[in-house]
């Protein structure tokens, strides 16, 4: 029984490990409410699109010498407002926009970093991600972050919900829509951000949309899809550096393959809309045809 | 003169133009409706109904022409127009409630940040009442059937409380029972001095219970009293084939 409970208390008592603990329960957290607005709206490739175009702000920031968080940070923002920008026009589609920017953004990265001579570690881990080499001040600024995104989506709440379901309608009511559109993309911006750290640029996508898109599944109103997809996440983070720590394997990954380890779960599972529980469904009641 | 003749009409429609990326939709479209009344918003598929409704709404900004409501150009957002879009435009698989929908006809009215509170949550379920749905409301939308889910956006138009109400085809796709129920809710509103402006395919329920109709395709083949409207020429022109008018007892159809 001991030995139980030591083999799940070891790991956190380690300091790296402890940090990395509460920023990945942060943005699993911060990334299930704000992914649950973007799988809503048909948006999951935007949650690809702005940690690629991000890197382009990294490699600015990189030759500079600024601090890499904070260019990632505006390019993800001014990307977020370019596709809002573009696919309100109406004149490309929304998703042909993001793919746009992804692309021009990731490619400027590149074109920087091939240029420069220190290619390092730092701006190795943006790509992969390095939630074990966290500090404390990046978990006070993830913190700090995560607590405003959440206090935005709550303050801003009926607003946002009614923009994402009928946008039409919502400025018809009164309702800023255009606040509330560009808003929503500024938060998804952020969480990006903070999750680019832990996630790197491949992974963040995984973050915001598995958790989200499993309580999808489970769920059948906006407020508890978030709760469950937070609480999804904080699972993930916790399975994940688990297996990160006895495995002996990337943070980043496994806490991505437990998210999406559940989602195949609910997916195959889930009581209403299940894999299993319809073909058994269809199975079990037999088409009757009436005798003639 | 009667007061009736001086009252501002609810809906002002002068020499109206507009449509979509250079191809017009409507055209110099000019009518009235006036306060209290039921009026029917009929033309064929494609002759810029929906497209009046946004652009009184306030939603689509007209290339000529003006709009005014209660005699006051509309500002987007002024909240004060209920409003029910074609059923086809919203997001049915979105988890929310019946009840969460309806009261986001309750949004405008609330203002920034603060919450619905006990009293948008009793509207909400008084507009629900109204359109017998009020059993369904835990329910997940897209767990309604169609013609549900046409009651829920009427409800939502409702629970806006607003003078004006317009409805783009509630109608279509109720089964008889419910059909009957809207238009004596219709009714019941139009005796609460609400004027309702009701887009539809249902030629025949204009005709015998409309006060008003306007017949469109992309311009206004004619407005005025049903039985005025829908003569058999004039539905030729609108529709660009002929139409049968059948007056019966208190019942016109209409039909090919
Ligand atoms: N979003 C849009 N973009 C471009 N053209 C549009 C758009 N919506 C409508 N139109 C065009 O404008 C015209 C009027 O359309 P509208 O939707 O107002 O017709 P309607 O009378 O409501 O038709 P229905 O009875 O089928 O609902 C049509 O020719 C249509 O093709
Ligand atoms: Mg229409």
């Amino acid at each position: 029984m001991t030995e139980i409970i030591d083999t799940l208390r070891e790991p956190w008592t380690f300091e790296f490990m402890q940090r990395a603990l509460i920023v990945a329960v942060i943005i699993g957290v911060v990334s299930a409410v704000v992914g649950s607005f973007m799988i809503l709206k048909g948006m999951a490739f935007i949650g690809d699109a702005l940690p690629h175009a991000s890197f382009g702000g990294v490699a600015v920031a990189f030759v500079i010498g600024a601090n890499l968080q904070l260019g990632a940070a505006v390019a993800a923002i001014l990307v977020a407002f370019a596709i809002g920008f573009i696919g309100k026009r109406g004149v490309v589609r929304y998703d042909t926009a993001i793919g746009i920017m992804f692309i021009a953004g990731f490619a400027l990265g590149i074109l920087i970093i091939s240029r420069e001579e220190g290619y390092v570690v730092d701006l190795f881990s943006f790509v992969f991600g390095n939630v074990l080499s966290v500090s404390w001040t990046d978990v006070w600024i993830t913190a700090g972050l995560g607590a405003f995104v959440l206090t935005i989506v709550a303050l801003f709440y009926k607003e946002l919900l009614f923009t994402a379901y009928d946008p039409s309608m919502a400025a018809a009511s009164g309702i800023p829509v255009n606040a509330a559109q560009y808003g929503l993309l500024f938060l998804i911006a952020i969480t990006v951000v903070i999750a680019l750290q832990v996630m790197g640029i491949v992974l963040v996508l995984a973050m915001l949309v598995a958790p989200a898109a499993t309580a999808q599944l489970l769920t059948r109103r906006l407020p508890a899809m978030m709760g469950l997809g937070a609480v999804f996440g904080i699972a993930s983070a916790v399975i994940g550096l688990y297996a990160a720590w006895y495995a002996d394997v990337s943070a980043s990954a496994s806490i991505v393959l437990t998210a999406t380890a559940m989602f195949v779960l609910a997916f195959l599972f889930s009581p209403s809309t299940g894999l299993l529980r319809q073909t058994q469904w269809a199975q079990e009641t037999p088409v009757e045809v009436p005798d003639s | 003169m009667s007061s009736e003749a001086t009252q501002v009409p609810a809906v002002d429609v002068s020499h109206l133009s507009a449509g979509y990326n250079g191809q017009a939709a409507l055209d110099d479209v000019t009518f009235t409706v006036e306060k209290g009344c039921l009026a029917g918003l009929v033309g064929p598929n494609g002759s810029g109904k929906s497209t009046l409704i946004k652009v009184i709404m306030g939603l689509m900004k007209p290339w000529s022409g003006a709009v005014k409501v209660s005699g006051a150009s509309v500002k987007a957002g002024a909240a004060s127009i209920g409003y029910a879009p074609q059923s086809e435009l919203v997001d049915w698989s979105f988890p929310v409630t019946v009840e969460d929908v309806v009261l986001m006809g309750r949004y405008g009215k609330i203002g920034l940040v603060r919450r619905p509170g006990r009293e948008d949550r009793d509207i909400a379920l008084r507009s629900l009442e109204r359109v017998n749905l009020a059993q369904f409301r835990r329910r997940r939308v897209g767990e309604l059937s169609g013609g549900q889910q046409r009651r829920v956006l009427i409800a939502r138009a409702l629970a806006q409380e607003a003078d004006l109400i317009l409805l783009d085809e509630p109608l279509a796709g109720l089964d008889a029972a419910a059909q009957h129920d809207l238009l004596r809710l219709l009714e019941d509103l139009r005796k609460e001095d609400r004027t309702l402006f009701v887009a539809t395919h249902d030629l025949s329920c204009v005709a015998s219970d409309f006060d008003h109709a306007v017949l469109l395709n992309k311009r206004v083949v004619a407005f005025g009293r049903p039985k005025d409207v829908f003569t058999a020429d004039l539905l030729a022109e609108a529709f660009q084939r002929h139409l049968l008018v059948l007056p019966g007892g208190d019942r016109t159809l209409v039909g090919p």
